[in-house]
């Protein structure tokens, strides 16, 4: 019965041409995308380390220049050009007359949708979070994307990020609250809606502050200019 | 107004025109078979990036890009193609130009790509790509293809930027980030939100129809 079906629609030369026409549109298809991303590579790493440099400029108020620092292997930094997106960095802020201002970091992590790519400033000497913004998200539009707006973004005009006493951990863990439930400085006040989103910025600022600020903070002088007119 | 009289004085000339059946393929997706007016395809991006005319146009002119070349592709292959799978091949064509587009977007401007955010790579599920694939460049030329993607992909853009246009004019104050509104204009904020889309939209659509009442009329 279905030997003779087989013939009648002659069911596999169908298939081979299906898989044919399908493998061979991937194949097209595949090639395009390379061609694009190898087209677009350079202007792209362009844009986004000038995104980068604006943001840095947003998180650290009243800094009129950066620089760029790595960590080393043996966790001290030192000043960099390399523009290899695997090495660690920080970037230090300083004012018009070269005082160090404060640290704008990286921390990336999973949100509601894809990774969550953030930016904040520290400011070192008052150990404050004093800025924060978003680099990257495909967080859900009207919802989750409102950690980038102005409500928001007030809870890290002046975040606690004290460390303990021998300067190995941040003191009081960064962590997201209910809207309307802040009670403290290192607190964030969640998005009523937004919970997973708030509650990613948290964690993410919470891993990452409790792994560079004890560094940034036992490497403090490194970032200081050296004013050799002084 | 003006553009109704023009219209009504150009109608010898433009019809003369428009019986070529070239420029019908052209026209009628920019006017008489637009796709969010008539067709009343594609919502989800039309109301959601069209809270201001730049974000509209980007949107626009990005899926109209995706329309144009998934349509040559698509017709190139229409014989090549085998039926049972033209539905996956075609989504797998229109993906691959929506990802050509993200990457060309972001070497454009970052700041761009960044609010339109996840709408980007929403494109491979407007349903106005699929349905021109489908209905017409599978079963078409690739000269009355790139037509018909054209045409539909202006119509398109026109109809978002007409939808932006208003939104932001009224919700910003400004059109395409020139401020122009005199200081004591009182920017309605829900046109900026998304209740202000459906409102926009409704409003156009009820523009747009009592158009055609007319001229079917006349």
């Amino acid at each position: 019965m279905s030997e003779h079906k087989q013939t009648e629609n002659n069911p596999q030369g169908k298939d081979k041409k299906m898989v044919i026409a399908m493998g061979s549109i991937g194949l097209i298809c595949a090639l395009l995308i390379v061609l694009t991303y190898q087209g677009t590579f350079a202007s792209i790493e362009k844009n986004k380390a000038e995104a980068l440099e604006k943001a840095i400029f947003k998180v650290l108020p009243g800094i009129s220049k950066t620089k760029a620092f790595q960590l080393n292997q043996d966790q001290t930094f030192s000043e960099t050009n390399a523009t290899d997106p695997k090495i660690p960095k920080v970037y230090a802020g300083y004012d018009s007359i070269g005082q160090l201002k404060g640290i704008a970091v990286q921390a990336n992590g999973k949100g509601y949708g894809e990774v969550l790519n953030l930016l904040y400033g520290y400011d070192i000497d008052n150990q404050k979070i004093v800025g924060f913004y978003v680099l990257e998200s495909k967080e859900t539009p009207g919802i989750g994307d409102k950690i980038e707006k102005e409500d928001f973004l007030a809870n890290f005009k002046a975040m606690d990020a004290a460390l303990n006493d021998d300067f190995t951990k941040i003191k009081n863990e960064i962590t997201t609250v209910k809207h309307g439930e802040k009670t403290n400085d290192w607190q964030i006040d969640g998005i009523t809606g937004a919970t997973i989103t708030s509650r990613a910025v948290g964690n993410i600022l919470s891993m990452s502050s409790n792994q560079w600020m004890p560094l940034i903070y036992k490497n403090k002088k490194s970032f200081l200019i050296n004013d050799k007119s002084k | 107004m003006s553009v109704i009289n023009q219209n009504k004085s150009e109608k010898g000339f433009l019809s003369s025109i428009a019986d070529h059946p070239s420029t019908d393929e052209f026209i009628k997706g920019v006017w008489r078979e637009n796709p969010v007016f008539v067709q009343v395809l594609g919502m989800c991006p039309s109301l959601a990036v069209s809270n201001s005319a730049k974000n509209a146009l980007a949107m626009g002119l990005a899926t109209a890009f995706v329309l144009l070349m998934s349509n040559i592709l698509i017709s190139l292959l229409r014989d090549f193609i085998p039926k049972q799978v033209r539905i996956a091949s075609y989504i797998l064509i229109i993906a691959t130009f929506v990802t050509v587009i993200d990457y060309a977007m972001q070497a454009i401007s970052i700041e761009l790509h960044k609010s339109l955010g996840a709408f980007i790579a929403l494109i491979v599920v407007n349903c106005i790509i699929l349905s021109r694939a489908e209905a017409f460049a599978s079963k078409n030329t690739v000269g009355k293809s790139i037509l018909d993607a054209l045409g539909m992909g202006i119509g398109f853009t026109f109809a978002l930027l007409c939808i932006g246009g208003v939104r932001e004019i009224l919700g910003s104050g400004s059109f395409l980030g020139f401020e122009f509104m005199p200081d004591s204009f009182e920017k309605w904020v829900i046109m900026v939100l998304p209740a202000g889309g459906f409102f926009t939209l409704a409003f156009l659509l009820l523009i747009f129809n009592s158009f055609k009442i007319k001229n079917n009329r006349a």
